[in-house]
C-alpha cells in the first residue's frame, strides 16, 4: 500500500518541483496534483486553440483596428480614423447595418412562430407524426447555397413557377431578386423556407414535449380552452426555450452572409447588401484588414448590447419551473 | 402512484396521445401538415424535376414541372463542365477530417472540464461559453493573417486543421454536459481496478457517450458540408473548391444565352443527397441531439 500512502501525504513531504507544479495546477496531495495535471493534458488542445484562434485573434483584431493593414505590409497606427470613416465616411455601412436589422426583425420573429406552430402541430401526436417531422426538416438540410440558387430559379420573374402560380390567380408576379424593393423580401422568404422546419422546430418540439401533461389536463377539467390553456401554461413552460431560440435566432440571423452573396451579391443596387457583406468585401476583396477589423468590432458591440438586452428582458417574461 | 409527468417520453419520439379522440379537428390538423408538407417539399421537387429537362424546356413559358423525357445525362454532364469529383473529394477531406478533430478534442476537454479538480477549472469554462457569445468576424481577420503567415491560404488546412484545437465551445459544452449525467461511480470503480485517466476515457466513458457523439458528428458534418463562407475566403483555384463555392460556378459562366439552370440544379440535388441520406441515417440521435442543447441550454 506505498502508493496509497505516499497519496496522502501532506504537502510538505512532496518534493519542491512537484509541489511548485501542484501550485500551478491546483491539489496538494500527488494524486490531486496527477489529475491536475492529467486535466491540463487534456485541455491542452483546446487550450492552445484558445490561444491562438481566440485570444490572440481578439487582441490582433482591436490592434488592427486602429491600424491600416493590407497583409502584405505590416500594420500602421492610424489611430481612430477607421472608426471615423466608419461612422461618418462610409455611404454603405450605416444602411448596410440598418438592412440586416430589417431582415432580422422579420425572420427572427416570423421564424419562431412558424416554428412554434409547426411544433404545435406536430405535438398531436397523431399518427405519421415522424414523417411529417422529416418532410418539415428536410429544407433545413439543403445547402444555403443550393437554397439560394434553386430560389433564384424558382422566383425568376418571367420563367419561375412562383410568378406562374401568382398569374393563375390573378396577380401579378414581381422581379423578387432582380428588382430593389423586391429583393430583401426575396431573401428572407427564401430563408425562412429553410428554418421554419429546422433546429428551431426540434427544439421546440422538444420543449412541448416536457411540458406536464397533468397541467394541461387540470386546466382542461377547470374549464380551460385551447387559448388560454396555451397562453397561461404552455407558453410559460416553454418560454425559457423560446428566449434560447430567440437569441440563437438573433445572432443568426444578424450574420447572414451566404443567401445574400449567392443569390444576388447584394445586389440589386445594394438592396441586399447585409453587414456580414460589407465586411467581407474590405476584409478579403480589397484586403483593408484594419478597416474590417473596426467594422467587425462596432458590429460585435452591437451584438453584445443587444443579447445583453434580451437576457435583460427575459426577466420580465420567461418562467424557470425549476426555481 | 407515480405522477404524470414523471413518465417522460425519450426527446424526439412521439407519444400517440389521445389517438383519434377528436376527430374532426384531427383531420383539420392533417390538412394543415399535409398542404404545409407540400408546400415545403415544392421547391426540391422543382429542383430535381428541373435538372432533367432539356435546355429549350427551360426557356417555356408557362413552365412546366416534369420534363417531356428525363434527361439522366445531365449529371453526367455536370461532371464534365465542372471539376464536381475534385470538389466533392476536397469537401468530404475537409468535412471528415474536420469532425473527427472537433469530436475528438472537444471530448478530451470536456472530459476533463466534467471529471477533473483543477485550478482555474470554473475560470476556463466560463471563457469558454463566453466565446460562443462573440461574433465570428472579429476573429475571422486575425485568422486570415495567421494562415497567410503560415502559408495556408488556397490549402484545405484552415478548414479542417482549427477543428483539432478543441472544436469548438459548443461541442465541449454539449460533452461536458452529457458526461455530467453519467456516474461517477463508474470512474471511481475504474481507478480501483487499476485503470488510468486515459483508459477510462476511451474505454469506458467513450462508448457510453456515443448517442452524442453522433449527435456531434452529425451537426458537425453538416455544418462544414454547408459552410459557404470558409471556403470563399481561403480557397482560389477551381480544383481546390468545396462544393458550396463551386455550386455557384454555373450562376458565372455565361454559355451564349442557352440557360444552364439544369446543371445547377443536378449540381444542387448531388450536394443534398448525402445531407439526407445521412439525416435518415443519423435521424434518432440527431433529432435528440439538437432537442438536448435546447433543453440544457
Amino acid at each position: 500500500m506505498t502508493l496509497s500512502s505516499r497519496a496522502l501525504a501532506p504537502e510538505h513531504s512532496l518534493p519542491p518541483m512537484i509541489r511548485l507544479l501542484g501550485k500551478l495546477v491546483g491539489g496538494t496531495t500527488r494524486t490531486q496534483i496527477r489529475r491536475a495535471s492529467q486535466a491540463y493534458l487534456f485541455l491542452l488542445p483546446w487550450l492552445i486553440g484558445l490561444l491562438f484562434f481566440w485570444v490572440g485573434p481578439i487582441i490582433a483584431s482591436f490592434y488592427f483596428s486602429f491600424s491600416e493593414y493590407d497583409v502584405l505590409s505590416s500594420p500602421r497606427w492610424v489611430g481612430l480614423q477607421n472608426y471615423q470613416k466608419a461612422f461618418a465616411g462610409d455611404q454603405l455601412f450605416w444602411p448596410s447595418l440598418w438592412r440586416t436589422f430589417q431582415y432580422s426583425f422579420a425572420v427572427v420573429p416570423i421564424g419562431l412562430a412558424g416554428s412554434l406552430c409547426l411544433a404545435i402541430l406536430l405535438n398531436r401526436g397523431l399518427p405519421g407524426t415522424n414523417l411529417f417531422r422529416t418532410m418539415f426538416f428536410v429544407p433545413h438540410l439543403v445547402p444555403a447555397v443550393a437554397t439560394a440558387m434553386v430560389w433564384k430559379w424558382l422566383l425568376n420573374p418571367s420563367l419561375g413557377p412562383i410568378n406562374l402560380g401568382l398569374e393563375t390567380i390573378g396577380l401579378e408576379g414581381p422581379g423578387w431578386l432582380t428588382r430593389k424593393e423586391w429583393a430583401l423580401p426575396s431573401i428572407i422568404m427564401m430563408n425562412l423556407w429553410g428554418s421554419f422546419g429546422g433546429n428551431q422546430m426540434l427544439i421546440f418540439l422538444a420543449a412541448l414535449q416536457g411540458v406536464p401533461q397533468s397541467l394541461t389536463e387540470a386546466a382542461e377539467i377547470d374549464g380551460a380552452g385551447i387559448w388560454a390553456r396555451f397562453r397561461h401554461i404552455t407558453m410559460p413552460m416553454i418560454s425559457p426555450t423560446i428566449l434560447f431560440n430567440l437569441i440563437l435566432g438573433v445572432i443568426g440571423a444578424l450574420k447572414v452572409f451566404t443567401s445574400a452573396h449567392a443569390a444576388t451579391q447584394g445586389g440589386p443596387q445594394y438592396a441586399t447588401w447585409f453587414i456580414a457583406l460589407h465586411i467581407y468585401r474590405h476584409a478579403f476583396m480589397y484586403f483593408q484588414m484594419g478597416y474590417g477589423s473596426a467594422l467587425a468590432w462596432v458590429f460585435a458591440v452591437i451584438l453584445l448590447i443587444l443579447t445583453w438586452v434580451q437576457m435583460t428582458w427575459s426577466n420580465r417574461w420567461v418562467y424557470y419551473a425549476g426555481e | 402512484m407515480a405522477l404524470n409527468e414523471s413518465v417522460r417520453p425519450p426527446v424526439g419520439q412521439m407519444v400517440y396521445r389521445r389517438p383519434l379522440q377528436k376527430r374532426p379537428i384531427n383531420v383539420l390538423f392533417y390538412a394543415v401538415m399535409v398542404i404545409l408538407a407540400l408546400a415545403f417539399l415544392f421547391p426540391i421537387v422543382w429542383a430535381v424535376t428541373t435538372s432533367l429537362k432539356r435546355p429549350p424546356e427551360l426557356l417555356v413559358f408557362p413552365p412546366r414541372l416534369l420534363p417531356a423525357v428525363p434527361q439522366w445525362v445531365n449529371y453526367a454532364t455536370v461532371f464534365e463542365r465542372v471539376p464536381f469529383l475534385m470538389w466533392a473529394k476536397n469537401t468530404v477531406s475537409v468535412v471528415l477530417l474536420g469532425t473527427l478533430g472537433q469530436v475528438l478534442s472537444a471530448s478530451l476537454a470536456a472530459y476533463a472540464f466534467a471529471r477533473f479538480e483543477f485550478k482555474g477549472r470554473n475560470l476556463l469554462f466560463l471563457v469558454t461559453l463566453g466565446t460562443m457569445m462573440l461574433p465570428e468576424q472579429v476573429t475571422l481577420i486575425p485568422q486570415f493573417v495567421l494562415f497567410h503567415k503560415l502559408g495556408w491560404i488556397d490549402t484545405l488546412k484552415p478548414l479542417w486543421v482549427p477543428a483539432w484545437f478543441g472544436g469548438g465551445a459548443f461541442a465541449i459544452f454539449l460533452m461536458r454536459q452529457f458526461l455530467m449525467q453519467l456516474p461517477r461511480e463508474l470512474d471511481e470503480a475504474a481507478i480501483i481496478d487499476g485503470a488510468g485517466a486515459m483508459r477510462i476515457y476511451w474505454q469506458l466513458l467513450m462508448p457510453l457517450c456515443k448517442p452524442v457523439l453522433a449527435t456531434l458528428a452529425v451537426i458537425g458534418l453538416i455544418g462544414r458540408w454547408n459552410d459557404y463562407f470558409g471556403p470563399l475566403i481561403y480557397l482560389s483555384s477551381d480544383k481546390r473548391l468545396t462544393l458550396a463555392v463551386g455550386l455557384t460556378f454555373f450562376s458565372k459562366i455565361p454559355e451564349g444565352g442557352m440557360p444552364v439552370e439544369h446543371l445547377m440544379m443536378a449540381s444542387a440535388t448531388m450536394m443534398t443527397l448525402p445531407l439526407i441520406l445521412l439525416f435518415f441515417a443519423a435521424q434518432r440521435y440527431f433529432v435528440q441531439g439538437i432537442a438536448m442543447t435546447g433543453l440544457k441550454g
